[in-house]
């Protein structure tokens, strides 16, 4: 066996890569067998009407149909959020966006499957649809859902400070407002779920693409009207989600509808035009901002609206509106500020969380204005934030904890690396440097399904064998959360990682986890791995002490080996402790809990819990772009990104993070966004969702800022998140030093730089000739 | 109409009736039961379901099977040998090449026709042989750092 090496700090590979790199990994898609049946969506041809009538007769009578569902088989409504569940798995009365599902059928194959979706007759009167936010908000706009105003799902009004002084002592206030494109996860695995109804004992098995098997599974019960302990809900390999998989989805309630009606089992496989209509991406969001600033480049207040474009469904619409205003705070020392949140319903797919979930719009605005103000005041900007920075422990104006700030030193590696201050300003024409700060939750301490359990629980078995298994609900999308559970009770116990086995994400043996969203994860869920390892040792510390006659104070538990005090001389072994103990009472079984304390959770004004946080995560970075001033073309020629993640417990995973959230905001920022025509996703596919490729991605240098979280697990906070929104203004603020152009929206496309180019040549011509008349 | 194919997978050879319409994709996750190569998209836009035939890059998604007919044909899940992985596999892995996973086997076909027919490739090389397949988590970083990785260890 190798030399005893501690597993918090090492560059650990996955400890389920090999079933990637080999093809092993199964997920839900790779879990069909020929008894499965296929199941396929009918959906919605119009975006907003009223459905007349749906005839399922003459595809019912196709041979080789098994099942069909519709609206009329499912009452319940769902949603992510309690307070605002007002969607149904399939249409019922109206549907509200183009795609919409409305029908579904399960049939020995595809062809068939297919022949029946054709064959169902759907009539709908079509109502006047709103797509846009001037639309949906205009005084005379078709009402999407009864009762709301305007189309207003959600208004959010917060005002901390006197934001009237604050813009009384600036000595330069500006204001902008910015339009960033709606957005999508694109994550690489179309979604996919199978569920199989066992009629004989009416339970039901879903296996699906999902982020949160336990919202899922909440939502089945209810959707299904089942006993929950009826229901059993697996997650297998996951190819990516970003949020897109961090709510209940239709798909997988109507896989299980069909799947009952069937009494048998039904692959649901969505093509990749299926995944986008699905969405729950990011909102096109219009962000007012507004900034005062003293002399030193000093923030004295901060006013900013936000309008989001939501879609037909409220999914996680209040919860992104109201980040967008809590997370002005916790980055930067600003005592006034105002927000206005306004959450609009559109006849569109429904947007919901994505990666930076809520705040990624609004800090793009907000640093960018930050840039452009500084510039006015001859200040650099790294000056203007250092101007700004907070001083942990701290809690900000609207009552959020800041235990650890590591954002100075961010600040310091990105100018440093840089070479910011030889370089900034003195490039040739056509070549720019731009810098922004960020900063991300490690997790919401307060959960979406508030029941008073705790936040999160691992369990570990330890057995005859000396093998010693965790049992966790945390799942992993690709971000290593199996792995970092290992590596933390590995820690605690001192024992080598290949003695620990992970068993991930099936309702019938894991312990409840909320999910992977908000980055919870590392911090949560790797408290209770860590309380769950410390109970474990302190059994295995006492057997130790029994065995060796001694204090258990004195038990030094290291390297896989027990002592007392360290000394080598009657050293036992791990297998030999776990025997003693197991001798007592058989196979052994401990958990560890986590759960955010009360002063964590937010303030008490209304949506004071949205934003609250363990620990945030502070990032900086520099982006070197070039421009070709004919074509419009953006090349980022390198990115300098410093996040303080508190402590890394795995250096290799969290490089992974940055470097993949920094390229996310890069795609925001330069390529990506959604279109439709009267409702019809024109996007839905790679060629016009354009996600960068390998071709224009840049070389990211990374560095990790360590600030040792007083409450994270080893000092972590999360890694996943906290970079991205800082990238599409550090690269706005590059372009705009390459080609002296102050671009308002998102993204920078050619057209629109080239856009952009001229219209700041036409008003230069017209100065000069204003100019040259007088 | 069925047709006789008759093909190397992964060095064993097979004899299968197909329909004439099915794609290769199709005949390597539900015939052959090799699920490692994944559909990303609705067609050719994604480079998840890269495979080598006859040592050239193909996307299966693209591909009817009827051509595979008297091809040798490689997937990821013939690149390990007697349960030890390639030098992109391990590179892969060690390298942190592969987050969710979901574009990796195709990923590391591509690589490896790269690396067959340029051991020693650079970034820019790199950039090109890759520029088919996408990848949602890495940024690519890390990816190029394991194909560079693979080829320092093979060459």
């Amino acid at each position: 066996m190798s030399t005893y090496q501690p597993a918090i700090g090492q560059r650990v590979p996955l400890v389920d890569g090999i079933e990637k790199v080999t093809g092993k990994a199964r997920y839900t898609a790779d879990l069909g067998r020929d008894d499965c049946l296929v199941g396929r969506i009918l959906r919605s041809p119009v975006s907003h009407g009223v459905i007349i009538r749906l005839d399922t007769t003459k595809a019912a009578a196709l041979d080789g149909v098994i099942a069909i569902v519709t609206g009329a088989d499912c009452s319940y409504t769902y949603g992510v959020i309690p307070i605002a569940m007002n969607e149904y798995p399939m249409a019922r009365d109206k549907v509200r966006y183009r795609g919409e599902a409305v029908a579904a059928v399960a049939a020995v194959n595809e062809r068939i499957a297919e022949q029946a979706l054709e064959l169902i007759e759907l009539e709908i009167e079509e109502l006047p649809a709103c797509y846009s936010l001037k639309e949906a908000y205009a005084p005379d706009a078709t009402l999407i859902h009864e009762g709301k105003a305007r189309n207003i799902e959600r208004e959010v009004h917060h005002d901390f400070g006197d934001v009237a002084a604050g813009f009384a002592d600036a000595v330069l206030v500006a204001e902008e407002t910015f339009t960033c494109a709606e957005i999508n996860h694109a994550q690489m695995e179309p979604h996919a779920a199978l569920a199989e109804y066992d009629a004989e004992r009416q339970r039901l098995t879903l296996h699906s693409v999902t982020q949160v098997p336990f919202y899922v599974h909440l939502t089945l019960a209810r959707c299904l009207d089942m006993d929950a302990s009826r229901i059993r809900v697996i997650k297998p390999f996951v190819g990516g989600g970003f949020g897109a998989r961090t709510e209940a989805l239709n798909f997988e309630i109507i896989t299980a509808l069909l799947a009952r009606a069937a009494g048998g089992k039904v692959m649901m496989q969505m093509s990749r035009e299926e995944s986008f209509i699905t969405h729950r991406g990011r909102p096109e969001t219009e962000v007012y901002v507004k900034i005062g600033l003293g002399e030193t480049g000093r923030i004295t207040a901060v006013e900013c609206a936000v309008r989001q474009r939501g879609g037909a469904y409220a999914g996680y619409g209040l919860v992104t509106i109201l980040y967008a205003g809590a997370l002005l705070h916790g980055l930067y020392d600003i005592a006034n500020v105002k927000y206005d949140g306004y959450r609009l319903y559109t006849n569109l797919p429904p947007c919901g969380a994505m990666r930076g979930h809520g705040t990624v719009d609004v800090r793009h605005a907000f640093e960018a204005l930050l840039d452009r103000m500084a510039r006015q005041l001859d200040l650099d900007p790294f000056a203007v934030r250092r101007a700004n920075m907070l001083s942990a422990p701290t809690r900000t104006p609207n009552d959020l904890m800041v235990n650890s700030y590591g954002l100075p030193e961010c600040l310091q590696k990105v100018e440093a690396a840089s070479g910011w201050k030889d370089r900034f300003g003195k490039l040739p024409a056509g070549r720019g440097l731009g810098m922004a700060c960020s900063h991300y939750v490690s997790g919401a301490a307060k959960p979406v399904h508030w029941t008073g359990e705790p936040h999160a629980v691992v369990s570990l078995k330890l057995d005859f064998d000396g093998g010693i298994t965790a049992f966790t609900g945390a799942s992993d999308i690709g971000q290593g959360s199996t792995t970092m559970v290992a590596m933390a009770a590995a820690e605690v116990l001192g024992v080598h990682l290949s003695r620990i086995q992970v068993v991930t994400n099936d309702s019938a043996i894991t312990p409840k986890d909320n999910g992977s969203y908000s980055s919870r994860v590392t911090f949560m869920v790797g408290n209770a791995a860590v309380e769950a390892a410390r109970n474990l040792r302190a059994l295995l510390v006492a057997a130790a002490a029994k065995k060796l006659e001694a204090n258990v104070d004195d038990i030094v538990c290291e390297g896989e080996t027990f002592s007392v005090d360290g000394g080598e001389q009657s050293a036992l072994s791990f297998s030999e402790v776990a025997l003693i103990a197991l001798a007592e009472d058989g196979t052994i079984n401990v958990k560890g809990t986590f759960t955010c304390p009360p002063e964590s959770q937010g303030g008490k004004h209304r949506g004071g819990a949205v934003g609250s946080t363990m620990g945030f995560s502070y990032a900086a970075q520099v982006v070197e772009v070039t421009v070709d001033e004919d074509t419009g073309l953006v090349s980022v020629e390198k990115v300098w990104a410093a996040l303080d993640c508190g402590r890394a417990l795995n250096p290799l995973a969290v490089e992974g993070q940055i470097e993949g959230s920094v390229w996310m905001g890069m795609g925001q920022a330069l390529s990506e966004e959604t279109h439709y025509v009267k409702g019809l996703p024109v996007h839905a596919n790679f060629l016009d969702y354009r996600v960068p490729t390998i071709v224009e991605s840049p070389d990211i240098e990374v560095f990790i800022v360590e600030s040792h979280d007083p409450l994270g697990p080893f000092g972590a906070k999360e890694a996943g998140e906290g970079a991205l929104s800082g990238c599409p203004p550090a690269l706005a603020a590059a372009i705009s030093d390459a080609i002296g152009i102050n671009a308002n929206f998102l993204p920078l496309t050619p057209d629109r730089i080239v856009e952009a180019l001229t219209a700041k040549r036409r008003k230069e011509r017209r100065a000069a000739q204003i100019k040259e008349a007088s | 109409m069925k047709r006789l194919i008759s093909l190397t997978v992964n060095g064993r050879k097979y004899e299968d009736a197909i329909d004439d319409n099915i794609l290769l994709i199709d005949y390597l996750r539900n015939i052959r039961q090799l699920t490692g190569t994944k559909q990303g998209c609705d067609g050719g836009e994604c480079g998840a379901c890269t495979v080598l035939v006859d040592g050239k890059p193909k996307l299966a998604c693209l591909t009817l099977a009827a051509t595979a007919d008297g091809t040798e044909t490689e997937t990821i899940e013939g690149q390990a040998k007697n349960g030890r992985l390639s030098a992109l596999q391990r590179a892969f892995h060690e390298n942190l090449g592969t987050q969710c996973g979901f574009c990796t086997p195709g990923m590391i076909m591509a690589a490896e026709n790269l690396l067959r027919r340029n051991p020693d490739p650079d970034d820019a090389d790199i950039r090109t042989a890759l520029g088919g397949n996408l990848c949602r988590c890495t940024g690519y970083v890390k990816i190029i750092a394991s194909v560079k990785s693979a080829a320092e260890t093979t060459s």
